[in-house]
């Protein structure tokens, strides 16, 4: 486990996962820094999780895809974070984005360019410290296998969730912890509206409870185990057959 | 039914909407099935001083959230009812009341301010100096003035998790007034009631007193420790109770035996604020225990002077139709409200009834209606889905026109719109 003082960045701070993550790292006594786009309505939160866990809370302005930003944006923290959460991540609309360079392009940037190149800088920062020290990035199952219905998302998440394994046997060595998220169905504001399995699916705080004790257990991927059987089936379907499926 | 996240920003049509917190109000109030805006997610905490007790927050913070994060600083909910899951949004708009009523008075008056999006989109915000009108309508108006975004009021400071209770039997309804008049400095106090019982033991009760337990009055690791104990996890009612399970028999049986058991028990015990505020929600789904048909509320209060004989009156049709109602909670109200239209409370008696739904529970209510009527009651919106508009406007003479007039002018009446509100044209 990571010592209780050590200092918590979320990307993506909004995100329902993370508020739930979030929520239980404050819980344990973690300073925690919260990014997102539009920081100015960062407030409520900033204020929630303050009040709730007695903890120092800050807000900041982050847009991933401002590349050239991410450096400094590092290094203008108030203190160097010891865990990284990073949730950021755009389903967008299969239907019209695919075969728009500029909506492809846009996720995926968002979903494995953008944070890739960002958890570069900080994992080399974070290695050198020496200390303990502990990255949670969130993928999807959607990047185990591409299908119809999300295959532009899809395939930007299999790039993060092959960055990522490169990433951490990279920092094998190092003090450094890399967790991949592959979240299935989880309720919350970007699966609002769709009809989902109620048996594959949860709520974001059981979600988040799932991935923290994943962190603390040093995991290295964590999916729930229903979908790690599911996905287990569906990796291993012949082509010929999945491609006629029709989910 | 349309339901959309509060936050959204949402176009209502002909039908309008209305906001909706955790559902716990039993009838239409919170439902419009062409839109309903669900505030649930608007729950954080914006600001608390440590030293006043003041906590401002988005109105979809629950009771439970505040008895959880507060508690063990030792801060408590000036008023609360009997169920912690309830949104601070929809205890502002139903005014709720508390078993502290004649001493604290109402939901509304333990709130500093609260900000109103009104049907022109301006955020308005309400206090006793700024906006009053729509501060008194707002407090028991049912999400009709607008929806509520953030609420400001001060906490409690208590000295412990527990309370000392004291249960007082009566044997008969004039003893449990007597009681209730004779007991008017308890902090908090509620009778459970025996609605079938008659003849000698008409109105027999048990009369539960309440106030915040000091360190003197713990003993044990509660003393060194005064703000903690063992959450118990709730149970489920894992089915639904055949609909023979509650009958007339059944229930009188039960209501003698938890009758006698109060009054042959000890007067004086120390219990935590959930066994005492919350006993429902020790059993998730206990509306299950009605059977598949589900149950009706039905609470009325009655002015002071008619109270007694009101009370009779319900008790003698109540149990000449022998349907009785395991949960029937009797409580003295100190004075209302006057100036919020819709407020319910009113200085009285408040008897708050369930009743599992059968042809006959209808027919019943309806007569009960009748008897409200007669002595210059009213009932209570949060808990109604079913009175006509002739009850409702007899219950609440002095309020209503203010109430349409502000609807009408501030343009609410076109887009803030419920189940409820057609039914009884507000
Ligand atoms: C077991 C139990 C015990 C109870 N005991 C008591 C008691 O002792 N005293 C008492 O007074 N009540 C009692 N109640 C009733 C309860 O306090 C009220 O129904 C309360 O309003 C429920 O809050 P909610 O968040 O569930 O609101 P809902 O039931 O969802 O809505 C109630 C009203 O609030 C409005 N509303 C909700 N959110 C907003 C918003 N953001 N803006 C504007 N309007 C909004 C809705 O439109 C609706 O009119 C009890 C209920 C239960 C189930
Ligand atoms: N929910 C599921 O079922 C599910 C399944 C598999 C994987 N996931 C993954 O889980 C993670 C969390 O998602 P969620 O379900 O909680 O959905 P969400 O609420 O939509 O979270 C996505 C977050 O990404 C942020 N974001 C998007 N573009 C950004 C940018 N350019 N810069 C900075 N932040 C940006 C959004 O910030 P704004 O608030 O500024 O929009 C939002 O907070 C995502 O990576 C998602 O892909 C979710």
């Amino acid at each position: 486990m990571n010592p209780s003082d050590s200092p918590v960045l979320v990307l993506g701070a909004r995100s329902d996962i993370a508020r739930e993550i979030t929520k239980i790292l404050a819980g344990r006594g973690h300073p925690v820094m919260l990014a997102a786009r539009n920081a100015e309505n960062l407030s409520a939160d900033v204020s929630d999780i303050a009040v709730r866990h007695g903890v120092a809370v800050t807000g900041h302005e982050f847009d991933v895809l401002d590349i050239g930003s991410h450096a400094r944006f590092l290094e203008d923290l108030p203190s160097s974070p010891a865990i990284i959460v990073c949730a950021i991540g755009l389903l967008g609309d299969q239907e019209a984005d695919a075969g728009d360079a500029t909506a492809t392009r846009r996720i995926v940037d968002t979903n494995y360019l953008a944070p890739c190149l960002f958890l570069e800088i900080a994992a080399a920062r974070m290695s050198l410290t020496g200390t303990k020290a502990s990255i949670v990035a969130i993928s999807s199952v959607a990047g185990d296998r591409g299908r119809a219905k999300n295959y532009v998302y899809g395939s930007a998440k299999a790039g993060f969730t092959a960055y990522l394994s490169g990433l951490r046997q990279k920092y094998a060595a190092s003090q450094l912890h890399i967790m991949t998220v592959k979240p299935g169905f989880v309720r919350t504001s970007m699966t609002e509206g769709m009809d989902l399995p109620g048996p594959l699916t949860c709520d974001a705080d059981v979600f988040a409870a799932k991935v923290v004790k994943a962190m603390d257990r040093g995991s290295l991927v964590y999916c729930d185990l229903r979908w790690r059987v599911v996905m287990g089936i569906i990796t291993h379907l012949p082509e010929k057959i999945f491609m006629r499926l029709k989910f | 039914m349309t339901l959309r996240d509060m936050d959204d920003p949402a176009v209502p049509s002909r039908d309008g909407m209305i906001a909706r917190g955790l559902g716990r109000s039993y009838g239409d109030v919170s439902m419009n099935p062409s839109l309903t805006l669900v505030g649930t997610g608007r729950n954080r905490i914006l600001s608390f001083d440590e030293k006043t007790g003041q906590l401002t927050a988005q109105g979809g913070l629950s009771m439970a959230e505040i008895l959880e994060v507060f508690v063990p600083r030792g801060w408590f909910p000036p008023v609360t009812p009997g169920t912690k899951f309830v949104t601070l949004a929809g205890l502002v708009a139903v005014d709720a009341h508390g078993k502290n009523h004649h001493i604290h008075g109402s939901f509304g008056d333990c709130v500093s301010w609260f900000d109103l999006q009104c049907a022109d989109h301006v955020v308005r915000r309400c206090s006793r100096t700024e906006n009053t009108s729509l501060f008194n309508a707002t407090l028991g108006g049912c999400g009709l003035t607008g929806n509520i975004l953030t609420v400001s009021l001060a906490l409690l400071a208590v000295p412990s998790a527990f309370i000392v209770q004291r249960t007082l039997p009566a044997p008969d309804l004039d003893a449990a007034i007597e009681i209730f008049e004779t007991h008017q400095q308890a902090t908090y106090s509620v009778a459970w009631i025996d609605c079938l019982a008659t003849g000698a033991a008409r109105g027999r009760s048990l009369v539960l007193l309440g106030e915040h337990a000091g360190a003197a009055d713990l003993s044990g690791t509660n003393a060194g420790n005064p703000f903690y104990f063992q959450k118990r996890k709730a149970k489920r009612m894992p089915f639904d109770a055949p609909s023979w399970a509650l009958n007339r028999y059944t229930i009188r049986a039960f209501n003698h035996l938890y009758y006698r058991a109060g009054s042959t028990g000890p007067e004086q015990r120390i219990v935590d604020y959930d066994t005492y505020f919350y006993p429902l929600d020790a059993i998730h789904d206990w509306n299950r225990l009605y059977g598949r048909q589900g149950f009706a509320q039905y609470q009325c209060a009655f002015p002071l002077a008619a109270s007694r004989d009101g009370l009779i009156a319900l008790l003698d049709e109540i149990s000449a139709a022998g349907l009785g109602s395991f949960l029937a909670v009797l409580k003295r109200f100190g004075p209302g409200a006057h100036e919020r239209p819709l407020s319910f409370p009113i200085e009285g008696y408040t008897l708050a009834l369930d009743f599992a739904l059968s042809p006959g529970a209808l027919t019943l209510m309806t007569a009960l209606d009748e008897i409200v009527c007669r002595y210059g009651g009213r009932l209570y919106l949060a808990k109604d889905s079913r009175m006509t508009q002739a009850t409702f406007e007899a219950g609440y003479p002095d309020g209503l026109a203010t109430f349409r007039a502000l609807r009408d002018t501030s343009g609410a009446a076109g887009t803030f719109q419920s189940l409820m509100s057609k039914r009884l044209s507000l």
